[in-house]
């Protein structure tokens, strides 16, 4: 009886304080938490004084999370009902918190706002596009792209022309015979292309160039179909023939220093590395690298649609500040400052339009690249198969398994990983009827 | 004698209490949890929760990935504590020998690694092991051995990470040791001198079953450490390469915290119990048998 009391008080007194602590959470008045990550949260501070100006009456608290700790982060919030009001989201975790119902559907804010969505790159906007929570919904946009990111092709523009070649290749035929004549001009410790054995991205663009990667509503692996086979087949191909090395990224000290000094001639990787590549490689190559879209099967083709977006957060008490910050956020002059003070891509064709990027060589082939992206299968294991994915690949590149059962397994491995979604979709049936 | 009884538990219960919340608590909750497939979906809906029963024990036994880091941590265990132990004990001897000259600064500069933040020694590390630039393989390179790819070689990358372990750890148990060597009574040597005992003689013979008790203790003590393997592939490898160096807690790791399977999560966390559990039962039992420390 006395020990039943006592815990009675003890739950009364927590009670108590997580009361106090949703009095606070819950002023629709009070300041806004925006959840920012990486390079991002450190400048993000010095867009916010026009905003100030702007909106005086609200206050805008930046919280900086590290990347790496961010997906932790932000789900052990969630569980503790303590998510800001708005948040930078990768662009992977948006399925997860989608799933999670934590995000507030931006669609009726847009449409009331000036906010042309047609001025985004489509594929790119489609990534925010999650279905609904039956096949009967209508898909919701859930983010508004921030900044982009998609892979493409960084070349040695000098190495192309030794061996002879006159423009960056553009299908896959063209690019296999470039990387050839690179090798046989280069010799012993010289490839084509640099594919890092634990980057995934490289074969998943190619995958995506093939086809779909998932099946019957994104409920099975369809990896062991001819589509991704013959991704595969290419890419595996490359390590085979030696025109790249079978090396993970760890392995090479330094990619900067082995692309300067030709060890290969190609690299697929995102924009970040325009900015990386101006200061690391040395001043006598800076005439020497370019980059071009990725080249496809017949021709240029699409690529990988990644980034950051800013979502609203179901739970904030602050939606119309938290709007009129990401509606802000949003905006072409605000997005051009942006790109100016970190070099991230904008996702509007409009903040294109500011000469530090159309006259910028290496910036217009992401513009070229962006107008074909695809977006990944918006299910929140995606992560975890593309992970499996690649260490799928990475046994078929160093001969420890065959493309064919490889695949087979990858399929099983991916049908049991998902067997979740389809007792949930099983269960959705039977509740519509 | 009852009041006594009161007594007792009322001076124990702040203690109990702490255990209780703390430990069992959430052990039971772990233990609940392990039997059913708490997963995302759960997390944002209490009704996709399903009771699996031991279905998560099941299908850990068939993913192979669990059976790899069982092995990989095996590995670890069964070459990282001999090597480890080894080292301590010759450290141990050196710094117990009387002709040995500065015994605090060695046992200070020997005892340092430990002391040391793992994440800021392993990427110190990192630069050491390096294929093309690294310390180890240009003293290798001297010798006439070709470089060794450490971090990215499926074979050595165990081997490099229980170098590191080993070297991050033996200077714990060389002060244990050590302290147990100058227990020893330096008249039971001389008397063994006196009988004839060459320093081979004097080592099996003499300091080793002096040392038992505490050997069995610094190897239940590291044996149970080193299962728990988890900073050193987190920071050096992240698994790889071709997950060679996932061990169990860094798969239970992965399982819950970045895919949110805590279920699956919950059942490796207790598979991996239960295997050191065995384990040192196993070694306890090897002490306490007389046979064994005769």
């Amino acid at each position: 009886m006395q020990r039943r009391r006592a815990l009675r008080r003890i739950g009364c007194s927590a009670l108590a304080l997580a009361g106090a602590g949703c009095g606070r959470r819950s002023d629709p008045n009070g300041s806004l938490d925006f959840w920012a990550m990486g390079g991002e949260a450190e400048v993000v501070g010095q867009l916010l004084p026009e905003f100030r100006a702007r909106h005086p009456g609200i206050d805008v608290r930046i919280q900086q999370v590290p990347f790496t700790t961010a997906h932790e982060k932000l789900l052990t919030a969630y569980a503790g009902d303590s998510l800001p009001d708005l948040c930078q989201l990768g662009n992977t975790w948006l399925p997860e918190f989608a799933a999670l119902d934590a995000i507030e559907p931006l669609d009726a804010r847009i449409a009331a706002s000036s906010i042309p969505l047609d001025d985004y790159y489509a594929g790119v906007l489609d990534t925010n596009r999650m279905p609904g929570a039956t096949a009967a919904d209508a898909p919701r946009l859930l983010g508004l792209p921030w900044y982009v990111d998609t892979r493409l092709l960084y070349y040695r523009s000098d190495l192309l022309r030794e061996a002879g070649i006159k423009q960056p290749p553009r299908s896959w035929a063209e690019w296999r015979a470039a990387m050839v004549a690179i090798r046989a001009r280069g010799g012993e410790g010289h490839y084509g292309a640099l594919l890092p054995l634990n980057e995934p991205e490289p074969l998943y663009a190619f995958a995506l160039q093939q086809g779909a990667l998932l099946t019957e509503g994104d409920t099975r692996g369809a990896f062991s179909q001819p589509a991704f086979r013959r991704a595969l087949d290419f890419y595996a191909g490359l390590f085979h023939d030696g025109l790249a090395p079978a090396m993970t990224n760890t392995q090479v000290s330094n990619v900067w220093d082995e692309f300067a000094r030709g060890m290969f001639a190609f690299y697929i990787s995102g924009p970040w590395n325009i900015g990386v590549f101006r200061r690391r490689l040395p001043p006598e190559r800076q005439n020497d690298w370019a980059t071009a879209p990725l080249p496809g099967p017949d021709g240029p083709s699409v690529s990988t649609s990644g980034g950051s977006s800013l979502v609203l957060m179901r739970g904030s008490p602050r939606k119309e500040a938290a709007w009129k910050l990401i509606a802000f956020l949003s905006e072409t002059a605000t997005m051009q400052r942006f790109h100016a003070l970190t070099g991230n891509l904008p996702p509007r064709r409009s903040a294109w339009l500011a000469p530090s990027l159309r006259n910028d060589e290496p910036s217009r082939a992401f513009a070229d690249q962006l107008e074909r992206v695809r977006p990944s299968p918006k299910v929140p294991e995606w992560e975890r198969i593309f992970q499996e994915m690649q260490l799928t690949a990475e046994r078929v590149v160093q001969r420890k398994q065959s493309s064919a059962a490889a695949t087979a397994e990858l399929d099983a491995w991916t049908d049991a990983v998902l067997e979740k979604r389809r007792w949930l979709r099983a269960r959705a049936a039977r509740g519509a009827v | 004698m009852r009041k006594v009884g009161l007594v007792g538990w009322a001076l124990a219960a702040p203690a109990l209490v702490v255990i209780g919340v703390f430990f069992a608590l959430p052990v039971a909750a772990g233990l609940l949890l392990s039997l059913t497939d708490f997963d995302l979906y759960a997390l944002a809906d209490l009704s996709t929760l399903r009771f699996v029963g031991l279905g998560n024990y099941a299908h850990l036994l068939q993913t192979p990935l669990f059976w790899q880091a069982l092995g990989n941590t095996f590995y670890f265990v069964a070459v990282g504590v001999p090597v480890s132990i080894g080292l301590s004990l010759g450290t141990a001897l050196l710094l117990n020998a009387r002709v040995a000259k500065w015994h605090g600064f060695f046992r200070t500069a020997l005892f340092a690694p430990v002391v040391t933040t793992v994440v800021a020694v392993a990427v110190i590390w990192r630069y050491l092991l390096h294929t093309r630039y690294g310390l180890i393989n240009q003293a290798l390179d001297g010798i006439g051995i070709a470089p060794v790819d450490w971090l990215g070689d499926p074979r050595w990358s165990m081997p490099a990470i229980i170098l590191f372990s080993a070297w991050k750890n033996f200077g714990y148990n060389m002060i244990i040791l050590l302290a147990a060597l100058q227990a020893v009574p330096r008249e039971m040597y001389e008397s063994a001198r006196v009988d004839g005992a060459g320093p081979w003689r004097q080592f099996v013979d003499l300091t080793v079953p002096m040392l038992a008790p505490t050997l069995v203790m610094v190897g239940i003590m590291t044996i149970s450490g080193y299962f728990q393997l988890f900073a050193e592939p987190y920071v050096m490898t992240q698994g790889g390469p071709l997950r060679s160096t996932v061990s169990v807690l860094y798969f239970m790791y992965e399982e819950g915290f970045r895919w949110w399977n805590l279920g699956n999560a919950s059942a490796v966390a207790f598979l991996l119990f239960v295997v050191i559990f065995a384990v040192s039962w196993v070694l306890l039992r090897f002490d306490r048998d007389p046979g064994g420390a005769a």
